[in-house]
């Protein structure tokens, strides 16, 4: 068996299997996640939310995704089909190929390459795209002015994401997410990972994933109440439900990151508690649920108060941070306490 | 990086720092009202740039590797900037207040500019002259736009930019042919691979077009289709600007690439910039004549100058480099003096630059039409003033290499030239009899005008002794 | 064929196809998405070379920005390209002998092409062993061409500073909103109770 595997289609097979539980375990958390910011939705609004399909509506999903593919599909006249049809596929593929780098535990990894975290930065720059084609292509001024609306927002964000993320890189010296990960290892549990040190950015790392992802309170290219549903107002049954899909694998893409950047990934809270991948996932687990209480809780931004924030606020703030965690870390103040690249980082 | 190298570079720090320095200092105070002590500021820091760079100076300095160098010849080339910069930054100050042009950011630009400019006469290595001829560029693109309500600006910003960026375009294309040639960018490492060996193709081709990408920034012909149009277009301030200190760090930028680092060939861009020299001042002294406008006109004018000062080089002995170097710092000199008159010209309250509106000047304004008439002499190189110096210099230098068909050819083109500096004479002495422009100066402005005249006329003794001084610069580039 | 022969093949393919398309396509908004298609394929090329972060950033700065403001621009500009296109095809003779010459010379220049003697030692910079290439390229690029870096910054502030100059329109006869003034305001201060009395007013 393990000569099979070392030969070149064994490598592959092996490759393959590999990106299909990724693949499962993702479309799988998907069900549930929007199972569970509906019921904390309605929990919020005391309501019961999902309760019929299945005990206690669990398969609710299922059965949405279903009445999705089984749909009719409304083509608009006029649309550009080729570009029409490869923005939903964009979006989803796009969302699902960042995966390939995200480590759950030690050394579970499907790609383990030194320069992840610009993967992942690179790839959800590119879901930009999705949502630009898709407006531009259903030929409809809501849609295309939807989808600029989303596509400015979404590329404000990011510089001060990315911004962010160079401080972490600077305390670690790499931009392996193992490395990350194992530069907040320590004796002191919880307190030894990066959001002590990197504290502001935490918060300025969440509200900006947010946005990026077009959450609410920052859904304003599908405000309801505004534009209908953005650039994916011209969608229906299949394309639409690979979004919506899309969509929130990006979101617990971003859960995800939170919690390798700031949380430690799959390390333990307290010490002499075994680290391990269901840490990853709890931690996973509760930043989305994060994410569904700040959808249920915080009014809608307007547009320019959105875009005041992320390059009068945001970005300054990052940028300084830059500067600063450099600074600090370069002299070393506090000893490892921001340079953890002598940690073995 | 050492600091060394930092001191070697001290006074284009000192300016990039300035730069920043005055941009917030005008974000977080005035804006706009904190312009004009801006300019007087920027001016004065560029003539005490230029007078330490001239004064402090000592021998040959390389920083930075090979990206960096300050030798005699980078000195003179770059005093001359600096002054003429800081003429031209005080000179167009009334001018530019008075048109409401004259933005905070309008010296921060220029100093970034003339920051480009000393880096380019400073490069040793195809990298930072092609960083430092952008810096250059990208800042004179943006003065060309500075009136940006006008059309005719807006259209010369967006043609200089488009035609920029195409000849830089050029001259990366030519920059990577000599690179994949020598397998460096330094200039001393290309002069090496040339040692003893003919050019091959691949490498001439470099050499076309890293020539043809310096060629379009100093106007030459064919390379000149923007000119006219940018000095018309632009604001007249900043045409003053265009005219004098880039022309400066172009024309030396040439120098430096021909003689640094394809100096082992002199035969192959020798040919180049003659042909390019003979076409420009044919072109520059026939297209003036029909011009209506006198900024168009000074573009022609430029063009043809530029020929001249090309002969210089084309020769490629220590006289020919010496030769353009006084060459250029005469015309710099002749513009800032006419620049200051045509700033000068408005009527109603309007700045006008048609060259009818000079009719019967002499008679309203009889002194600035004389210094306007030495000026234009000088230009058109009648002797006995300095501008006949400048041609002599240049001609001679061709006639000692044995190229006497070049200046012949600079001989009666020049003589073409003077028609159309000697019709400005005519109608501002014997025009037809109408009401003239007026001609509004601010006390520098007139100061300057008739400081360049009395140039023009006691220079003639022994050019204020700049021919010894560039010498020793024409020498450092010559070895 | 090994896994890397096979993927390079596949990306030069999509390079040159996108590239291809890129020029031929009628659709503007079409010619820009091959033009990201085909920087994808060279990002590609790049992974293949180990040089994985420079590849990266071109994914993120090139393809995740710069091309995301030119399809905006593309997408918005009312332009009516048949009737460009039209004008072009007049044009079309020359510029097909323009390119016909460059392209002899150019074979010309590069059928005959030589190297200087040791072109190819000096041209080698092999990162330094055991070092990844972020951390090489950054050595290069702070270090020793750091003059280089600064004067780059710098061309990119005249850039900003021009961006600024000829676009910033300040206009006075809007209302702005100030978020710390209303932040900072004090309800005690912004209203005043009065107690009316019945059938007086105030």
């Amino acid at each position: 068996m393990d000569g099979f595997l070392d030969t070149g289609l064994g490598t592959t097979l092996l490759i393959a299997a590999q990106s299909l539980l990724i693949v499962a375990f993702v479309m799988i958390s998907l069900l549930f996640l929007v199972y569970g910011d509906r019921k904390v939705w309605a929990a919020v609004q005391m309501r019961r939310g999902p309760n019929v399909v299945g005990p206690f509506g669990l398969l609710q999903s299922v059965a949405d995704a279903l009445k999705f593919v089984v749909k009719e599909m409304v083509i608009p006249a006029g649309v550009d089909r080729p570009v029409f049809f490869l923005a939903p596929m964009l979006s989803f593929v796009l969302a699902i190929l960042a995966w390939a780098v995200i480590p759950f535990d030690s050394g579970w990894v499907l790609a383990d390459i030194n320069v992840a975290i610009l993967f992942v930065f690179a790839v959800s720059s590119l879901e930009v795209y999705g949502v630009i084609m898709g407006g531009w292509a259903s030929n409809s001024k809501y849609a295309f002015l939807g989808s600029l609306r989303s596509a400015a927002q979404m590329i404000s964000y990011e510089v001060s994401l990315g911004l962010i993320i160079i401080g972490i890189i600077i305390s670690t010296g790499s931009m392996n997410f193992s490395h990350i990960v194992a530069a907040q290892d320590g004796n002191w549990g919880l307190f030894n990972w990066y959001w002590l040190p990197h504290l502001p950015m935490v918060v300025l790392f969440f509200i900006s994933a947010l946005a990026e992802t077009n959450r609410p309170p920052f859904d304003l290219p599908e405000a309801e109440s505004e534009l209908v549903a953005g650039f994916m107002v011209e969608y229906s049954s299949t394309p639409y439900l690979l979004f919506m899909a899309g969509e929130y694998i990006a979101i617990f893409l971003m859960c995800a990151l939170i919690s390798l950047l700031f949380f430690g990934g799959w390390l333990s809270p307290i010490p002499g508690i075994a680290d391990g991948w269901w840490w990853m996932v709890a931690k996973m687990w509760f930043f989305f649920f994060l994410f569904a209480m700040v959808k249920a809780i915080v009014p809608r931004y307007r547009y320019d108060q959105l875009m005041r924030i992320g390059w009068k606020v945001f970005l300054p703030l990052s940028l300084g941070w830059v500067v600063l965690v450099a600074f600090l870390a370069k002299f070393e103040i506090l000893g490892t306490f921001w340079a953890r690249w002598t940690l073995g980082g | 990086m050492t600091p060394s190298d930092f001191q070697t570079v001290l006074p284009e720090v000192v300016l990039a720092l300035w730069a920043i320095a005055a941009l917030m200092f005008g974000v977080y105070t005035g804006k706009d009202r904190v312009a004009v002590p801006l300019v007087w500021a920027t001016a004065g820091l560029m003539a005490a740039l230029a007078l330490w760079i001239g004064l402090a100076g000592q021998g040959e300095r390389t920083a930075f590797g090979t990206l960096f160098i300050d030798d005699a010849f980078a000195r003179f080339a770059k005093v001359t900037i600096l002054i003429s910069a800081a003429a031209v930054l005080i000179m167009a100050q009334d001018y530019m207040s008075r048109t409401g042009i004259l933005r905070f950011e309008y010296p921060v630009l220029a100093s970034l500019a003339v920051l480009g400019m000393l880096l380019m006469v400073s490069a040793s290595d195809l990298m930072s002259l092609y960083m430092a001829l952008e810096l250059q560029s990208l800042a004179l693109y943006v003065l060309a736009a500075l009136r940006r309500d006008s059309l005719k600006s807006t259209e010369a910003g967006l043609k200089y930019f488009i035609l920029g960026a195409l000849s830089s375009g050029l001259l990366l294309y030519g920059a990577s042919l000599a690179y994949g040639f020598a397998g460096t960018t330094a200039f001393a490492g290309i002069l090496a691979s040339l040692q003893g060996e003919a050019a091959p193709l691949g490498l001439l081709f470099g050499l076309v077009f890293v020539i043809a990408g310096l060629a379009f920034k100093i106007s030459a012909v064919p390379f000149h289709m923007w000119t006219p149009d940018v000095y018309e277009g632009s604001p007249t301030p900043v045409t003053a600007f265009f005219a004098t200190a880039p022309k400066v760090a172009a024309m030396a930028l040439i120098a430096r690439v021909v003689f640094d680092a394809f100096g082992a060939i002199p035969g192959d861009w020798g040919q180049m910039l003659a042909g390019l020299a003979v076409a420009s001042m044919f072109l520059g002294a026939i297209a003036a004549i029909g011009q209506k406008d006198i900024k168009r006109l000074m573009a022609y004018s430029s063009i043809a100058h530029m020929g001249y000062a090309l002969i210089g080089l084309a020769v490629g002995t220590v006289e020919g480099v010496q030769a353009m170097l006084i060459y250029m710092v005469i015309y710099v000199t002749m513009n800032v003096g006419t620049f200051a008159f045509i700033l000068s010209l408005e009527r109603d309250g309007r700045p006008v630059s048609d060259i009818a509106s000079l009719n019967m000047f002499s008679k309203k304004e009889p002194l600035k039409a004389l210094a306007m008439l030495v000026l234009l002499f000088s230009l058109a190189g009648v002797p006995p003033m300095v501008g006949f110096f400048g041609k002599f210099y240049v001609l001679k230098a061709a006639v000692d290499a044995d190229m006497v068909w070049l200046a012949l050819a600079g001989a009666v083109a020049s003589v073409i030239g003077a028609f159309y500096y000697l019709r400005i004479v005519y109608f501002m002495y014997f025009g037809a009899d109408q009401e003239p422009a007026d001609s509004r100066m601010a006390p520098v402005q007139w100061a300057m005008l008739v400081a360049v005249a009395v140039i023009m006329l006691a220079g003639i003794v022994n050019l204020f002794g700049l021919e010894p001084v560039a010498q020793v610069a024409a020498e450092a580039l010559v070895r | 064929m090994s896994v890397a022969d096979i993927a390079f093949y596949a990306f030069a393919v999509v390079t040159v196809v996108a590239g291809l398309m890129l020029t031929i396509s009628r659709n503007p908004v079409h010619s820009v998405l091959w033009m990201i298609l085909s920087f994808l394929g060279a990002a590609g090329l790049m992974v293949l070379m180990g040089a994985e972060f420079v590849a990266m950033l071109v994914m993120i700065v090139y393809v995740g920005a710069v091309a995301v403001l030119f399809l905006f621009v593309v997408m918005m500009l009312d332009v009516d390209f048949a009737a460009l296109k039209g004008e072009i095809s007049r044009a079309m003779p020359l510029a097909l002998l323009i390119g016909v010459v460059l392209i002899i010379q150019i074979s010309l220049g590069i059928g005959a092409w030589v190297e200087a003697d040791g072109a190819l030692g000096l041209r080698d910079a092999p990162a330094p062993h055991g070092v990844d290439n972020a951390r090489a390229l950054g050595l290069i690029l702070y270090d020793k061409y750091g003059f280089l870096f600064q004067i780059a910054g710098l061309i990119l502030l005249v850039a900003m500073i021009g961006a600024i100059l000829l676009t910033l329109r300040h206009r006075k006869d809007i209302k702005r909103q100030n978020v710390l003034q209303q932040m900072w305001r004090d309800p005690a201060k912004a209203m005043e109770l009065k107690d009316v009395k019945p059938g007086q007013g105030l």
